[in-house]
């Protein structure tokens, strides 16, 4: 174990530079003016020239991409250009925020996905079904920024029940696990939960029937087992596969979502990589990027020993 | 003499009345704190330190407020334009015998927020922030939005406490003009920030960036607010400076919350949901919900001009004089103000009538199609063989108002002059960068015009930089390439006129001149619409980028 473990470590190191090469490739080959967030455009070539100077920006590309992966494995993601603030902190700090929205989201997401995966499953081909089929469908249809800006119109302008934007009446960094900051999450969690409700719905209503055709199923009821205790058998041998799915979904939003935290200004890696991209702030996006790819690579990894962990038939060579 | 006791069972009330007055005694507090909270449409808070970022909605919001400038504009009218008045210099004047040279005289007794005297070599030292790369504050990353904004300074020089010599590169009247945008900071509050960076960092450059940082996060200037909290990207508050030197902009309220909210809508919800008090640019559609709820709208025609700038590079169709002012007769701007729900100016030229600088130009920029079709008569145009004009715009951007829209209205409107325009939509920074290059350069892709808004506020943003012969590209942005000896010389006439008088009588030559020659389709100007709430009083919107939020009041 310890053996595959170290292999898989090893093998992380390559993907590691892959992605901070092509993070930065594609970063710089994309047009226009690496200072346009400091230069104005009527400024003038001098000015430009000197600031190009300044930057290191009139450096060769590998000379700039060594420079820039020296200091990033030293913990160094470099300042932005923008703000003048190290970029490892902007970025930490995102990550704190979007980890605490996608994790109430996918909360949401797993519950509510799961009772109407249950129900549709349950009460298969009935009216209840094609409800909670149809109701799972529209959660993965729908264009979520869409779905945030309708609740924002309808539970903060017109009925203010909830606030808008932002992350607490003080801002992220008072945050407090309370009504008047909790509030705040409500409408984009609820927003970004819909898709993980949907895709959990529909998986999980594909288990309940398949699970309930089965022959021990057929069994339990032969045996004169009630409805509710077939049902917690239904539920223990569903759980599993809804949990794999949850821990995907969990993944995915963990890397924040550029639409949502926009539309309700949350200050996650979504809404920071927005700011970054309008802003053209090269450092800033490098950061993000790499921090979030990263993230991948190593939930990655930690799926993989987890599942050799706990499964012993998946063989590595 | 009696006896006091107390009962164990009298603990929960005493408690429960002490709590409630607490509870009273904090309402009471809040209730009496006036605060005024802001949604700007940045998308970051413009940087503190200083030299704000974020174009002018920077200087707006975290410039004008916090800092002081030698000169300001005058943001207390709002049916005059915004001229220059007196700010942390009471007065200046240009040598008598070397034209490159200034004397700013200082006002006396102006403190910092952080109790520390504003003098000359206060000046000097934010000059030398960003002029002086031998200077230990010296900082690149406010370089660009200064030095770009003050093209001819080169050096500061203290002759007594509040006297300071200026120096430029070449003769220049239109320096006071551009000092109002180097902002004054604390040099006493920097030096305490660099104190404060670690021993560990020994690396001059690396301790001065850390200084500079921590400075922002904590800012200190000479403005009617000072710096109270700041959480990056979410908010800035600040609170008022109750020893600010001008009695009329000494606030009266008590705190500035500031909060970026860069999507229309998400502002709008905002606003809507009583989460702020001001939006900035209010989303178009919801304008008439905003005011049914009672909301204010704010508007007035600020120097933000939205046009076509014209390509005069060999084989353009706008060599000939006759079809630019076709063009521009030919734009139906009252019913474009209409498709934008009323929020738009509508063009004489680069400055309105009224304007220190207008001038008034013989070729009147209105509406008036049969004239048009009439020079494009002459010109050889008809229906059967209209011209083929094509436009680099983007889809979106800063200041760009409703780009796509707007060009298409445009487009349709020109048909009926036999102009038959083509659109290269191009991403927003992408066209930015090409505005430098030129209409000649490749990434023209063979435009003849191109759509990008622009800053009037002084001489050489918004004229000099467009039509000199010395500013054609890659120098600054006479994209077109539009000059000849006759406007060098007008520009020379108005850069060497200082008497303020004189300038500007320079100037409105120059404007009339800008206008007769029509290098630009003039299409629109912004009005800069904020909707706020009607417990804000005392607003003045002036025809200027900024507005002052110090003497505002809130209910």
């Amino acid at each position: 174990m310890i053996f595959y473990l170290l292999r898989r470590i090893v093998y992380t190191i390559p993907i590691m530079l892959g992605v901070a090469f092509f993070c930065f490739l594609l970063v710089h080959i994309s047009p226009g003016d690496p200072l346009v967030a400091i230069l104005p455009p009527d400024a003038s070539a001098e000015l430009q020239r000197q600031l190009m100077t300044l930057y290191g920006f009139d450096r060769s590309w590998p000379e700039q991409f060594f420079t820039w992966l020296w200091r990033a494995l030293q913990g160094d993601l470099g300042t932005s250009i923008a703000s003048g603030r190290p970029v490892a902190e902007e970025v930490f700090k995102a990550v704190g925020n979007t980890l605490m929205l996608a994790c109430l989201a996918t909360l949401i997401g797993f519950v509510l996905g799961s009772l109407f995966g249950f129900v549709a499953g349950y009460f298969s081909n009935s009216w209840v079904d094609r409800a909670a089929s149809a109701l799972s469908v529209l959660g993965v249809s729908v264009p979520h920024y869409w779905l945030g800006m309708v609740m924002v119109i309808i539970f903060s302008s017109w009925l203010a029940w909830l606030p808008a934007t932002g992350a607490g009446p003080g801002g992220s960094d008072a945050w407090a696990w309370d009504w008047e900051h909790i509030q705040f999450m409500i409408l984009p969690a609820i927003t970004m939960s819909v898709i993980p409700m949907g895709i959990i719905a529909r998986t999980v209503r594909a288990l309940v029937a398949d699970i309930l055709a089965q022959e021990f199923v057929v069994g339990l009821k032969a045996k004169g087992m009630t409805d509710t205790g077939i049902f917690l058998h239904v539920v223990k041998n569903a759980a599993p596969t809804a949990l794999a799915v949850m821990g995907l979904q969990l993944g995915y939003l963990l890397g924040g979502s550029i639409l949502i935290e926009t539309v309700f200004s949350w200050p996650g890696t979504g809404f920071l990589l927005n700011s970054a991209i309008f802003q053209r702030d090269l450092p800033l996006l490098q950061g993000t990027i790499l921090v979030l790819a990263m993230f991948f690579v190593l939930l990655n990894l930690l799926v993989d020993v987890v599942q050799t962990t706990i499964d012993p038939r998946i063989q590595r060579s | 003499m009696s006896k006091v006791t107390r009962s164990p069972r009298m603990i929960p009330a005493l408690l429960g009345s002490a709590l409630l007055a607490l509870s009273c005694a904090s309402t009471a507090v809040m209730a009496q704190e006036k605060v005024l909270r802001i949604g700007m449409t940045a998308a970051d808070i413009p940087r503190t330190l200083g030299q704000p970022d974020q174009g002018f909605e920077g200087n707006r919001f975290t410039g004008i407020p916090m800092y002081d400038s030698l000169t300001q504009w005058d943001l207390s009218k709002a049916d005059a334009p915004s001229v220059l008045i007196p700010g942390l210099a009471t007065s200046w004047a240009v040598d008598a015998t070397d034209k490159t040279k200034w004397v700013f005289k200082l006002r006396p007794g102006v403190k910092f927020h952080d109790g520390s005297a504003f003098n000359a070599d206060a000046v000097v030292w934010n000059v030398q922030k960003v002029l002086d790369k031998e200077a230990k504050h010296f900082d690149a990353s406010q370089v660009g939005v200064t030095a770009s904004r003050m093209p001819t300074l080169r050096s500061a020089k203290k002759i007594d406490d509040l006297t300071v010599e200026l120096t430029t590169s070449e003769p220049d009247a239109f320096l006071p003009l551009n000092l109002t945008n180097l902002f004054m900071a604390s040099p006493a509050h920097w030096e305490a920030k660099l104190a404060a960076v670690p021993a560990t960092v020994t690396d001059p450059a690396e301790r001065a960036k850390q200084a500079w940082v921590a400075f922002a996060a904590d800012a200190s200037g000479s403005g009617p607010f000072k710096m109270s909290r700041f959480v990056p990207r979410e908010r800035l508050e600040m609170v008022k400076n109750t020893a600010y030197w001008d009695p009329k902009r000494t606030p009266t309220i008590d705190k500035v919350v500031m909060v970026p909210l860069p999507e229309a809508n998400a502002r709008t919800a905002a606003l809507l949901s009583g989460q702020v008090d001001w939006i900035e640019a209010p989303s178009p559609d919801a304008m008439d919900q905003i005011r049914k709820r009672g909301f204010v709208i704010h508007s007035n025609p600020q120097p933000h001009v939205w046009p076509w700038q014209l390509s005069f590079a060999e084989g353009s169709p706008w060599l000939d004089k006759r079809v630019r002012h076709a063009a521009n007769l030919c734009v139906n701007r009252e019913e474009l103000k209409q498709m934008l729900g009323g929020m738009m100016g509508i063009p004489k030229g680069t400055v309105e009538p009224g304007h220190p600088w207008w001038g008034n130009p013989k070729f009147d920029i209105r509406f008036d199609p049969a004239e048009a079709k009439k020079l494009m008569a002459e010109a050889g145009y008809s229906a059967a063989k209209p011209v083929k004009v094509k436009v680099q715009i983007s889809a979106s951007g800063s200041g760009q108002m409703q780009p796509l829209p707007m060009n298409e209205y445009v487009q349709q409107s020109l048909k009926q002059c036999f102009f038959d325009v083509e659109f290269d939509v191009i991403e927003w920074n992408t066209l930015f960068t090409n505005w430098r290059k030129g209409a000649k350069d490749p990434s023209a892709n063979g435009s003849h015009a191109v759509n990008i808004s622009y800053a009037a506020m002084d001489p050489f943003f918004a004229m000099v930089r467009f039509i000199s012969t010395k500013t054609v590209p890659p120098v600054s942005n006479n994209w077109g390439y539009f000059g000849n000896e006759e406007f060098d010389k007008l520009i020379a006439d108005a850069r060497t006129a200082f008497d303020d008088k004189a300038r500007d009588a320079a100037l409105a030559r120059l404007h009339a001149r800008v206008v007769e020659e029509a290098p630009f389709v003039w299409i629109a100007h912004d009005v800069g619409p904020r909707a706020m709430s009607p417990k804000v009083k005392n607003v003045v919107q002036p025809k200027s980028w900024f507005i002052d939020i110090a003497p505002m009041k809130i209910d």
